[in-house]
């Protein structure tokens, strides 16, 4: 069944966008992660424009993080003090982001900028993920215990003052990080164009030792908070939004997300972690082919926004 | 130099015109089959229909080589930038680019039998008639010029646009159904471009052009594509703040029909 979109401007399959909601909807409940930086691709991959894709995208992921923060806050694993901190951080990032967003622009060689930072980024997170939870598997397998709080784990930044207790992630640090934290996945977040989400939750378990099952509650009410402004700032500045397109893709995303945070439940966290990495790796992988191949056409149209 | 030559050609034209005005005494007429297209949630695209006849009276003289038809249907003005890939370091970079200024975002030319057997090659370049031939000003410095027909940008814009369907040149699009009637459809692919289309036909007979005449469409959202739209742009505080509720509503929906425990 094909519909047109009213602000796309072009007729898509129905099933075909419920089904793209439906997968990466998965994937972002049973992650923790918007899925941003998998759903734009998509989009822009069955014909609709950068900028649509784009604007659009963050509608589907407010919906789909909103489903997965209520079933998380029912689970009781969501941080809300951390997550509040890390959005103080989070908003001046996100402004910072913006301005680094225009002025890359104005160079001209935004697409440069954002086709590199996903292949470094996505391929040094990846990376990382997977090497730490195959060493925590095979220390498994091996039947040592698992090192839930290694003696060394206290790095040079528990040192810093404005200490906090956090209960539910069963951490005491510093504000410092954590306003950091916020702000770097604010920053990068703008200039990528992703919700940030597949970044926040590796910084997380690895710098702050916030349980894997509390970091995807957590990190899922940042996305929903930063998504749903970011919905009301492209439509506003913008007029971007496609409704109908995100209502579709909404509907698949929070059928999909449910499933999704109940497979990711139902994982060990080294699993999951694993999972995750080898997903970040291979989509930071897809960018680096996509730079290094000789792509089909070395000429591009694309039409002047705004005009 | 190339200024001179046209200025020429113009000349030559307008002698050629009031020499020629009343022996030749054919008229076209032409209409589309919709002139209104409606953009409903079901359009996948459309092939619009357009009819006409040469009409002759007395004085009309008889044409040896018959009449021939060329239609071209010009979409809304757009600017689109082109840009060109190169290898820098090992990785693709967009290196150059261009601004094509205030060009049709749809573009037909559609005729009887190819362009250059229709019209001489100077006639089918001064009257713009082809594809090939047709006016794509650049943006160059703060200059607005057309370049050479093989500029690189410029063929690598019409074959993107070709290959998105959104400009075509079909030689045998124009049928004449009796000598006099003539015939022809007009694709629209699905994601063609909102706005007024302009249609012009022009006869030829003996490589001249000796009758023209226009013709217009436009393409519009109704109902429920049209309130989205409109919306969006007139209201658009209140529509993101309709689209991110919409986004909790549904969200908060699926946890509720989803709920297990």
């Amino acid at each position: 069944v094909q519909i047109y979109l009213p602000i796309a401007d072009l007729p898509v399959n129905v099933f075909l966008v419920f089904a793209m909601g439906l997968a990466v909807g998965f994937i972002s409940g049973m992650f923790g992660i918007g899925g941003g930086f998998l759903m734009t691709p998509l989009l822009i991959f069955i014909g609709v424009s950068p900028a649509v894709s784009v604007a659009t995208v963050t509608t589907h992921i407010a919906a789909s993080s909103f489903s997965g923060v209520i079933n998380y806050w029912r689970r009781r694993a969501i941080d809300l003090a951390l997550a509040v901190m890390l959005l103080a951080g989070g908003f001046v990032g996100t402004a910072a982001g913006v301005w680094l967003f225009t002025v890359l622009r104005s160079v001209g060689q935004l697409d440069l900028a954002i086709g590199l930072s996903y292949v470094i980024l996505l391929s040094a997170v990846g990376s990382l993920m997977i090497a730490e939870s195959v060493r925590a598997i095979m220390r498994e397998r091996h039947g040592k215990p698992a090192e839930l709080r290694r003696p060394g784990s206290h790095t040079w930044f528990h040192g810093l003052p404005f200490k906090l207790r956090f209960k539910q992630s069963r951490i005491y640090v510093s504000v410092i990080p954590i306003w950091i934290i916020g702000f770097l996945i604010g920053f990068i977040g703008a200039v990528m164009g992703v919700g940030g989400g597949f970044l926040l939750v590796p910084m997380l378990i690895y710098l702050l030792r916030v349980p894997t099952a509390v970091v995807i509650g957590t990190s899922m009410v940042l996305t929903l908070v930063t998504m749903a402004s970011a919905t009301v700032l492209h439509a506003v500045t913008n007029h971007l939004v496609d409704a109908v397109l995100a209502l579709i893709l909404m509907v698949g995303g929070v059928i999909g997300a449910q499933f999704g945070a109940r497979a990711g439940q139902n994982l060990r966290g080294e699993r999951l972690r694993l999972l995750l990495g080898l997903l970040v790796l291979a989509v930071g992988l897809r960018f680096a082919i996509g730079l290094v191949l000789t792509p089909d056409d070395v000429y591009s149209i694309r039409m002047i926004e705004g005009d | 130099m190339r200024a001179r030559h046209h200025l020429t050609l113009l000349v030559v034209l307008a002698l050629s015109c009031i020499g020629a005005g009343p022996a030749e005494a054919e008229r076209i007429v032409a209409s589309v089959s919709n002139h209104r297209v409606r953009i409903t949630s079901s359009f996948t695209g459309l092939e619009l229909v357009l009819f006409g006849s040469v009409e002759r009276d007395g004085t009309s003289v008889p044409r040896r080589s018959g009449y021939d038809i060329v239609v071209t249907v010009t979409g809304p003005r757009e600017s689109l930038v082109t840009r060109r890939k190169e290898r820098v370091a090992g990785i693709w970079v967009n290196v150059e680019s261009r601004t094509f200024v205030d060009v049709p975002s749809y573009l037909a030319v559609l005729a009887t039998k190819p362009i250059d057997t229709i019209a001489g090659t100077e006639t089918a370049r001064r009257l713009r008639l082809g594809l090939a031939d047709t006016l794509l000003p650049q943006q160059i410095g703060a200059d607005l010029a057309d370049v050479v027909r093989d500029d690189p940008f410029r063929v690598a814009f019409l074959r993107l646009k070709s290959e998105r369907g959104l400009y075509l040149e079909d030689p045998h699009g124009v049928t004449f159904l009796t000598p006099t009637l003539y015939r022809t459809t007009i694709p629209l692919p699905a994601d063609v471009p909102i706005g007024d289309y302009d249609v012009d036909v022009k006869l030829f007979a003996d490589n001249a052009m000796i009758a023209r005449t226009s013709s217009a469409f436009e393409l519009i959202k109704v109902g429920f594509e049209q309130f989205v739209a409109t919306a969006a742009r007139d209201y658009s505080l209140l529509y993101g703040l309709a689209a991110a509720t919409m986004a909790l509503m549904t969200g908060w929906l699926g946890s509720v029909v989803f709920r297990r425990d």
